[in-house]
């Protein structure tokens, strides 16, 4: 092959390098570099050359920030477990039990929520939910119930919320992976006496395990990194550890401390992907619509 | 025989099979009673959000008082639609031109991924394609305090030594582009090179041996090849930036983005125009996919 | 007589592995020449270092006199037809012949009017629009031809590209491309692992083994007057002995066989007594039944089966006390068509029709 010329170093080779190289470079490894460094830096932003652990430390001693943290991370779990369970069926559903040709439609029909941006999606969910919200206004109507509930703004409807926002990203590496699995598998087992519950146990379930991990690996880091859906329909008490970073930048000006913090996030984030990739062996990268 | 009828069943209609195999109907009414619930909600908000869009009241919320396009035309002084709020229209042009920016950038650099990482061999390859894959998994929220740290950071800096003021260093379209384009890039990267990868290169030896340059056979037989995957990359990466919240937050200056102003109308409480404007946004989009929808089913069928 | 080509001392290892070693031979202008080979031996790559994707790790190419080492295959004036003819599927037919004539810089109505006239040339006349896919298999073979042609190369290399047409398709087009060529006049160099496509087209072949030429001959002379044990048993059929070589007292040559049997042979310059032989007889120089005859060979065995081929029918027959199988070509005059499985049968051939080489243990396909 052309390989073989080694010899010559290509001007191709350049014209394609440079360009990634400094897209790499200062839009993503320099960035974070720098917010490294700046983690360990004192509170004032010209950074007191004095290196600091205080923005960590802080994170430890002060119980709201790792207390929201430990919340956090447990939320998002819940969701992942969620969403997994409700993706399972619909999956199903879509791959082995329609007809081939209702089956692209319904694919291109979860896709279109998702293309809307977040807000939007929330929006809708706030109008459905909140006092004043339709829901309320229909159930009053056919007098269900006397005075209007608040339904938003605790720790379930934000739990709803971030599900409806991140179902397609489970649905999606799962609905790859079943339509891999031949029927006569499904079939075969019946033949031989099986259960439904036993089928899915030890048949679809096993055989799905890699879209599964790809799916709770995707979700995971969504919903730990998501900053809309707490901050519109959580609670006051509900708060998620994005917007204590988000505050930090925006409300206190203390850059040094939320840097520290969005290098937890980071370090949780990758850790999490890390593990779920090793336990399923893949370093594949991930789904990109 | 029963069986065989299965059988001739499923190859007519793919997975029916499935269905027919376990005839409890109480099953069967229950897990189709459980789709039809799911894709309901799951469309519900939406149709809200458009349905209220027309609704004739100041607060985007029932009672339905009447069917009204005022959110839309409205001039007001009351009703102030949308094409004549500047807060809304600003905010859609600012999506536009950032998503333009964000596409350029990224089909051109993505591209140049895809060649990279396909046809050149160089050391760390495998390291800088990790690297390239890296922001996939970085949460939005950080690549945009990172990209706002490393700005002011360089900002401050050239303040400093050269006593340079350079705008586009703080929160602004610039930052904006940036902090985006940092992983949509790579979105596209990975489309391109799954086209790429697919490529016969015995047609570039081909176009060699008939006297064309490099830079010819990528002209002429490579990018060719690729423009579905390149054309397609541009489309994701125009949506990916149009609907991008997270990581446009932190490096937002005055103009803001469009879901970054309907994020502020609804913490705020506005008026029914927030509907009119996520209306359309849904319109379009649905339309786009719908389009999407036909043509690659009519690729299919031909 | 010009020479198109000329391969001097060419080797090229990958790593220690020796693909290509110290192969040299010339081509004359206008010739057809292939290289036929099984696979692996090295003829691809051969073919790749002429066309300059490989660089020889030493030796040198010359093409009508000039030296091709270092040159670049953008530059070279010979163009090569890939195995799966790789055609511009993005193109239609017209932008495929004209692509080379563009790279040289020509444009405009003249671009195109030797396409048509290419076209013309093979047979495709009206197909400047169609897309690549619309065509059929023998119709891409020639447009990959044409997009060659077109550019007037000093040698036109041609990478095994019938392997993928049918057997007609593949019949039909071996006497294409040999009148083409002949019509046309450009040298071509051709390399296959098909023995029937190297015989029918070439004007030399260059039998090839493990990266180097045995024989380079005309086609008759292969089959004829093989030089040595791999092209004997791998250009057409033969049937192979194996034996120790005596010499009578009547100072003639014989082959001692495993089982005692002793084949006369014909006069052998270079093989000294008790060396260790293989014999090799063609199908159609035995004779079944034959009258024994002073110096005639004859065996006596049992037919293991009838062979039907159409007009080639051949039995293949067991000799009596032993394991050897002979293939016997039966005559097109339908005498012996009687016989049938399990007949015993004596044949017989005339020892001046026998080959014998020094043993080496060489196998080809048939016998692995």
């Amino acid at each position: 092959m052309l390989n073989s010329k080694r010899s010559k170093i290509r001007w191709s080779f350049f014209v394609f390098f440079i360009p990634v190289f400094l897209w790499l470079m200062f839009l993503f490894v320099l960035p974070n570099l720098e917010l490294l460094r700046m983690s360990f830096m004192g509170s004032r932003f010209l950074g007191e050359r004095g290196f600091t652990l205080g923005n960590y430390t802080s994170f430890f001693l002060e119980p709201i920030y790792w207390l929201t943290f430990v919340r956090t991370i447990g939320f998002s779990l819940l969701v992942t477990f969620i969403v997994l369970l409700i993706a399972l069926p619909v999956a199903f559903y879509i791959t082995k039990v329609t007809k081939l040709k209702l089956k692209g439609l319904l694919m291109t029909l979860i896709m279109v929520p998702f293309w809307v941006s977040e807000v939007v999606r929330v929006y809708g969910l706030i109008l459905l939910l909140r006092e004043s919200g339709v829901i309320n206004r229909i159930l009053l109507a056919f007098g269900l119930w006397e005075k209007p509930i608040e339904m938003l703004y605790n720790d379930a409807s934000m739990v709803l919320g971030l599900v409806y926002t991140t179902l397609l990203f489970m649905l999606v590496p799962i609905i790859g992976v079943m339509d891999s699995l031949d029927d006569a598998l499904i079939e075969a087992a019946y033949d031989l006496g099986a259960k439904k519950v036993v089928i899915w146990w030890k048949i679809i379930v096993p055989h799905s395990v890699p879209g599964i991990m790809s799916g709770c690996i995707v979700v995971f880091m969504l919903v730990i990194g998501n900053f809309i859906t707490p901050a519109l329909m959580g609670g006051k008490y509900s708060s998620w550890f994005t917007q204590i970073i988000y505050n930090d930048f925006i409300a206190h000006m203390n850059w040094n401390r939320g840097a520290a913090f969005g290098f937890l996030l980071l370090i949780i984030s990758s850790l999490v992907i890390w593990a779920g990739m090793k336990i399923t062996g893949q370093k594949i990268s991930t789904v990109v619509k | 025989m029963g069986r065989d009828e299965n059988y001739r069943t499923k190859n007519q209609y793919g997975g029916e099979m499935i269905r027919t195999l376990h005839n409890k109907k109480s099953y069967k009414i229950g897990y189709n009673a459980f789709i039809i619930l799911y894709f309901t909600l799951l469309f519900t908000p939406l149709l809200v959000i458009s349905l209220l869009a027309f609704n004739d009241s100041i607060f985007p919320s029932l009672p339905w008082q009447g069917f009204t396009l005022d959110w839309f035309f409205g001039k007001g002084p009351e009703k102030i639609g949308i094409f004549h709020n500047s807060r809304n229209l600003k905010g859609i042009f600012v999506s536009f031109k950032v998503a333009v920016y964000v596409t350029l950038f990224s089909t051109t650099v993505g591209t140049c991924a895809a060649f990279l990482f396909e046809h050149e061999q160089f050391r760390f390859k495998n390291f800088f394609y990790f690297l390239m894959i890296a922001p996939l998994v970085v949460p939005g929220v950080i690549i945009g305090i990172s990209l706002l740290i490393f700005a002011t950071s360089i900002g401050l800096f050239l303040e400093h030594t050269i006593g340079l003021d350079v705008r586009a260093l703080s929160p602004g379209i610039f930052l904006v582009v940036c902090g985006q384009a940092s992983f949509i890039t790579t979105f596209v990267s990975l489309t391109v090179i799954a086209r790429l990868k697919k490529f016969d290169r015995s047609l570039e030896e081909a176009a060699y041996d008939l006297g064309a340059r490099r830079f010819e056979v990528i002209r002429y037989i490579t990018l060719p090849f690729l423009r579905p995957a390149i054309i397609g990359g541009a489309a994701v990466a125009f949506l990916l930036s149009f609907e991008n919240f997270n990581t446009t937050l932190f490096l937002v200056g005055a103009d803001a983005t469009l879901p970054i102003t309907l994020f502020t109308q609804i913490k705020d409480g506005s008026t029914p125009v927030v509907n009119a404007v996520s209306f359309l946004f849904i319109f379009c989009l649905s339309i786009f996919a719908l389009l999407n929808f036909l043509i690659t089913t009519r690729k299919t069928k031909q | 007589m010009r020479i198109a080509l000329s391969v001097k001392n060419i080797t090229k290892k990958f790593g220690d592995f020796p693909a290509v070693n110290n192969v040299s031979f010339d081509v004359e202008d206008g010739k057809f020449f292939s290289i036929l080979g099984p696979s692996g031996c090295g003829k691809t790559t051969l073919l790749r270092m002429m066309a300059g994707f490989y660089e020889p790790t030493s030796g040198s190419i010359e093409i009508r006199g000039q030296d091709m080492i270092g040159v670049e295959p953008n530059r070279r004036p010979v163009n090569l037809i890939f195995q799966h003819l790789a055609l511009f599927t993005m193109m239609d037919v017209k932008e495929n012949i004209a692509f080379g004539l563009k790279r040289k810089g020509e444009r405009g109505k003249k671009v195109y009017k030797k396409v048509e006239a290419m076209l013309e040339r093979v047979g495709l006349s009206g197909y400047a629009d169609y897309k690549i896919q619309q065509l059929s298999g023998g119709q891409q073979q020639r447009v990959a031809i044409a997009r060659c042609l077109v550019l007037d190369p000093s040698v036109l290399l041609l990478d095994e590209p019938l392997g993928a047409l049918d057997l007609k398709l593949r019949e039909h087009m071996k006497i294409e491309l040999k009148q083409l060529q002949h019509q046309v006049g450009t040298t071509f160099v051709y390399v296959t692992h098909d023995q029937s496509e190297a015989m029918v087209m070439s004007d030399y072949v260059a039998v090839m083994n493990k990266g180097q030429f045995e024989q380079i001959d005309t086609p008759q002379n292969l089959y004829y007057h093989p030089s040595c044990s791999f092209v004997a048993q791998f250009v057409g059929e033969n049937n192979k002995f194996v034996g120790t070589l005596k010499k009578e007292s009547s100072g003639n040559f014989s082959v001692v066989l495993e089982n005692g049997k002793t084949l006369q042979t014909g006069m052998i310059s270079s093989l000294a007594p008790g060396e260790r032989i293989e014999l090799f007889v063609r199908p159609e120089a035995i004779f079944i039944n034959q009258k024994q005859e002073k110096s005639t060979n004859l065996l006596y065995g049992e037919v293991k089966e009838v062979l039907f081929e159409g007009g080639n029918r051949r039995l293949l027959v067991v000799v009596e006390g032993s394991s050897q199988e002979v293939i016997v070509a039966l005559p097109k005059n339908k005498v012996y068509d009687m016989i049938k499985v399990r007949d015993s049968i004596k044949i017989g051939w005339d020892p001046a029709e026998s080959v014998c080489f020094k043993e080496t243990g060489v196998k080809t396909y048939v016998e692995l």
